[in-house]
């Protein structure tokens, strides 16, 4: 039995305390045993940050252990701060994404700052820089007041952060739908550069080892903040709005500095964020993960107000702090270094070999728990999962007999105007995407691209995800969120690496959610498999719920890839008058779950494309290969709104240029079994818009051929300012290029008001 | 080789990036402290861009009291070339070396895109191997960047040739007459909000902002203004 007392004015232990504490009778029933008696108030608050699905992973780790997590691109995988990748010449890449989701449904603006501050930690205490930021957001629909809001908020605050801390926001996503409404989702990733050599983990090593606690002081913000990740939004949910913790981005910058200091030093360990569930997060985690006890005198962590409670400091999510382990005779040496950066550090503790949890309030213990079982005897759960009959229904419907079908060149315009397609530049042109100066592609095209200084190569970064389709067809849709991001990167020029995920989900603990949640991991595992991009770690997020429902399954795909050589990075527009465009992989009659349907008829329903992850395969190959080659002059992936929409943007060029170039497409013989609107819109998957010059037009398509990729000229690059001109089979396209620039590029502020 | 003294406040991020850029030009650039009181012999000195103490009360309001501004100051007092950018620029409008100030963008937002700048005069340190009138594309990343002047100070701006760079094809920030930046009545303390340094080779997409860092080294292997364009475009093409 361990002995711990409660502190003084501390509650007692009642089944409506435990209850509060999110925990089940029958855990409640684990601890007790655990411990051979009743925990103090302040270890209840442990074991209720701890075992909270955030922290746990209670529900989901069954499943995630189907994602392949080996490779020999893999130096770390799952369970660190953030998963780290091999890069030619010593290099290594660290990356990760989480979620920020409900304290941005409540706090737009510091929700999603402090998500990106959360982020930047777990990467620069793997002791690498970060170097590039990207995001995936989602709102309710764009027309709601509330939406906008919410919308602007999270942006204003994703940008602040990293453009005070300066690192580029590189690329991201954007999407409206109804069942985010209640729920917004708020993800962030950051991608960090480091030599392998310099890799740093967070296991606390060394008996006698101390505790410092660097940066800012701790207050009452964000008090079970982890266990609020845990639970749906209800009307009650504003009262949560003090537990948001406040982001400071220009404390980040010193911490990064410091960080990487003491890294380099060679003064410290082991140094973790102190992020969700703060002190006893941070404390427990590396304790478990070097098989070795801590003991931290609460008493001594410096504090922004007196009076707090062992409770307050051991939960207290306060942003902007790190829990290092410096060696015994080192902490002199590692305080010179916070100082230099204008911070402090304080030793609050040190490591034991009794391999106890333990912290005290000077003498007094308060929380003494065997460590080990502390993070492994938490429970796990298989929830039912059973699939809602209303999805299967719908999976089978299409539009209907009253759905007329649209002239193809309006539904174009169309399109390019709906929130899901239209371009993203009003929130990206407030993320400064060209600090660092190695920014190679900026955000608007398939994948961010950058180089490394004093290397050759470059790293290409992407986030994408399209719900509609998961919340169709879970397997499929999972399976396209990997393909996306691997087309997108492989559209660069870059061979695509590895994956960190964002999996958010409703409550797991309702059948149809788990079911979605069991099926979608299902298809981001086999498209890992068959893309060679083992998942290096991420984030599940259940309990995006609000009282309209949960959100749409929106399983956020992380990925990143290496381009041999950063100075042939491909574009994704047209760039020459008279390249040739060709069309890689096969358009089929496929409008389930597409932009079109819903765009027209409201309609959310059909069965979803099918990903061959054999093509997908092939796909990429091709892609890089023809990079490596230097045979394309751009190279664009069909996803949302199809091949008439990828055309469009191809024509259309980047996102500062003063007009596009026309385009004079003849479809009458590719996918000539089609209707006009199927071979338009349909967004088949495995498929890419590729321009080259005329005297390599040959070599790309013997290269597809060689590769297995069908390929088929179908046109020519025309003027700048011209025309985009499709012919098909039964029917044409015409616009002005400027024309759709006008309807792609206005499409977003003019709803945001702006 | 010109001494480029980079100077680093808490919350700079742009340190590094100018730093390249000057040693990529042939400078022997390196950092100073915003806590030290010596320039270390500067030839050149450079306000990098960021958000010095986080920008919290207004940009560049704290950065300018930090101890290095007042060798910052001598050294500009006595001619010497400084060139502030971005922040920086907001830190020497702050300091009071260079008129006017920065305020809130008209959009009242942060914008990160291309600017497209025409170099309005070639006597400065910076400027001294553009042609006046060139149009450069270089990079703007500012959310305080609205240059405000009096109608009075800015008519003696145009007057005795001080505002360095303004924006065509449009004006992102809202700024007084357009101005991107300026210059003192020495000529030797510019302030621009674009970033020249992230747009210094062609893998950048341009190479546009390369001169701004050439100068100095072209000033500085001769000193004299009528040779430097002879002596740069020589630099330039090795």
């Amino acid at each position: 039995m361990t002995r711990a007392v409660p502190f003084p004015g501390d509650p007692p232990i009642t089944p409506q305390l435990v209850r509060d504490h999110h925990l089940t009778d029958e855990e409640y029933g684990r601890i007790e045993a655990l411990l051979g008696r009743a925990p103090t108030f302040a270890e209840l608050g442990v074991f209720s940050a701890l075992w909270s699905e955030h922290c746990s992973y209670k529900h989901s780790r069954p499943i995630l252990r189907a994602l392949p997590t080996a490779g020999p691109q893999v130096i770390q995988g799952p369970g660190e701060n953030a998963g780290v990748l091999r890069l030619p010449d010593g290099w290594a890449v660290a990356f990760k994404i989480e979620s920020h989701n409900h304290p941005s449904a409540v706090e737009p603006y510091q929700g999603a700052a402090t998500g990106v501050g959360g982020i930047l930690r777990d990467v620069f205490t793997m002791g690498a820089r970060p170097v590039a930021l990207l995001n995936s957001l989602r709102f309710g629909p764009v027309d709601e007041a509330r939406n906008r809001y919410l919308c602007a908020g999270v942006v204003r605050g994703v940008g602040d952060y990293g453009n005070c801390v300066g690192v580029p926001t590189l690329g991201g996503e954007v999407d409206f739908g109804p069942s985010y409404a209640g729920n917004p989702l708020v993800n962030a990733m950051c991608v960090g550069l480091l030599r392998e050599a310099d890799l740093m983990t967070a296991a606390a090593r060394g008996v006698g080892n101390v505790l410092l606690v660097v940066g800012s002081r701790t207050g009452r913000d964000g008090i079970h903040g982890a266990s609020f990740a845990s639970e749906e939004l209800t009307h009650e949910s504003e009262r949560r709005r003090p537990q948001v913790q406040v982001g400071d981005p220009f404390t980040e910058k010193l911490l990064l500095e410091a960080s990487l200091e003491l890294i380099a030093s060679g003064h410290i360990v082991a140094i973790q964020d102190m992020g969700a569930a703060g002190l006893t997060s941070s404390s427990a985690e590396m304790a478990a993960r070097g098989g070795v006890g801590v003991e931290v005198d609460l008493s001594r962590v410096p504090t922004r107000e007196p009076g707090m409670t062992p409770y307050e400091i051991l939960l207290s999510e306060s942003q902007e702090r790190m829990l290092v382990v410096a060696q015994a005779d080192r902490v002199t040496e590692v305080q010179a270094i916070a100082a230099k950066w204008e911070l402090t550090a304080t030793p609050i503790g040190r490591v034991t070999d009794d391999g106890m949890y333990r912290a005290t309030w000077q003498e007094q213990v308060v929380v003494e728990i065997p460590g080990k079982r502390l993070i492994d005897d938490c429970p796990v759960y298989c929830p039912e999962a059973r699939e809602d009959e209303a999805i299967a229904e719908l999976r089978r419907r299409d539009p209907g007999p009253g759905a007329r079908a649209p002239d193809p060149a309006e539904a174009l315009l169309t399109l390019l105007d709906h929130p899901a397609i239209a371009s993203k530049r009003w929130v990206y042109e407030q993320y400064d995407s060209t600090v660092q100066a190695s920014t190679v592609i900026a955000p608007g095209g398939d994948a961010g691209v950058i180089r490394v200084r004093g290397a050759e190569f470059g790293i290409a970064v992407t986030t994408d995800c399209n719900s509609r389709y998961v919340a169709l067809d879970p397997y499929e849709g999972g399976k396209a969120a990997v393909a996306e991001a691997a087309r997108n990167v492989a559209c660069t020029g870059a061979r695509p690496l590895g994956v960190t995920d964002c999996l958010n989900f409703g409550s797991p603990e309702r059948p149809a959610v788990f079911n979605q949640f069991r099926e979608a991991c299902r298809g981001i595992a086999d498209a890992c498999r068959a893309l060679d991009t083992p998942v290096t770690g991420g984030n599940v997020s259940f309990y995006n719920e609000s009282p309209t429902g949960a959100v749409a399954p929106t399983p956020v795909i992380g990925m990143v890839g290496l381009l041999a050589r950063a100075d042939r990075a491909v574009p994704s527009h047209a760039r020459g008058p008279g390249d040739v465009v060709c069309v890689a992989g096969e358009t089929r009659s496929e409008l389930g779950g597409s932009v079109l349907w819903e765009a027209l008829y409201g309609f959310a329903g059909g069965t979803p494309p099918r990903v061959d992850l054999v093509a997908e395969r092939r796909l990429v190959d091709f892609l890089v290969a023809g990079a490596e080659r230097a045979l394309f002059r751009s190279a664009h992936d069909c996803s949302q709104g199809g091949l008439g929409v990828a055309l469009a943007e191809v024509a259309m060029g980047g996102p500062y240029d003063e007009t596009g170039l026309g385009l004079e497409i003849d479809l009458t013989t590719y996918g000539a079994r089609l209707a006009a609107v199927d071979l338009l819109f349909s967004e088949s998957q495995a498929r890419a818009v590729i321009t080259c010059p005329p005297e390599r037009a040959a070599a790309v398509v013997a290269l597809a051929q060689e590769l297995g990729v069908p390929i088929e000229r179908v046109g020519t690059v025309g003027d700048r300012g011209g025309a985009v001109r499709v012919r098909l089979r039964d029917g044409r396209v015409e616009h002005r290029v400027d024309r759709l620039r006008e309807v792609y590029f206005s499409g977003l502020p003019r709803r945001m008001g702006d | 080789m010109t001494r480029v003294a980079v100077i680093v406040f808490p919350g700079s991020n742009c340190d590094a990036d100018t730093l390249a850029a000057a040693r990529e030009a042939g400078s022997d650039a390196y950092y100073v402290w915003h806590r030290d009181a010596d320039l270390r012999h500067a030839d050149v000195v450079i306000l990098p861009g960021g958000f010095s103490y986080g920008d919290y009360l207004r940009s560049g309001a704290i950065a300018r009291f930090s101890p290095i501004m007042s060798a910052v100051a001598a050294h500009a007092r006595a001619g010497g070339p400084v060139l502030g950018i971005c922040n920086g620029f907001q830190i020497l409008c702050e300091a009071g070396l260079l008129p006017g100030g920065l305020m809130r963008n008209a959009r009242l937002k942060f914008l990160s895109r291309p600017a497209w700048v025409r170099v309005e005069t070639t006597g400065t340190p910076f400027t001294c191997l553009y042609d006046q009138g060139d149009v450069l594309e270089i990079p703007i990343a500012h959310g305080d960047g609205r240059y405000v002047v009096d109608e009075r100070t800015a008519a003696e701006l145009e007057a005795s040739d001080r505002v360095v760079w303004r924006y065509v094809r449009d004006n992102p920030n809202g700024s007084t007459r357009d101005i991107a930046g300026v210059c003192n009545a020495g000529r030797n303390v510019v302030g621009i909000m674009p970033h020249p340094e992230r747009r210094n080779a062609p893998i950048l997409g341009g190479q546009d902002g390369a001169r701004v860092f050439h100068a100095m080294e072209a000033r500085h292997a001769t000193q004299h203004a009528v040779d430097v364009r002879a002596v740069g475009d020589r630099h330039l093409r090795v």
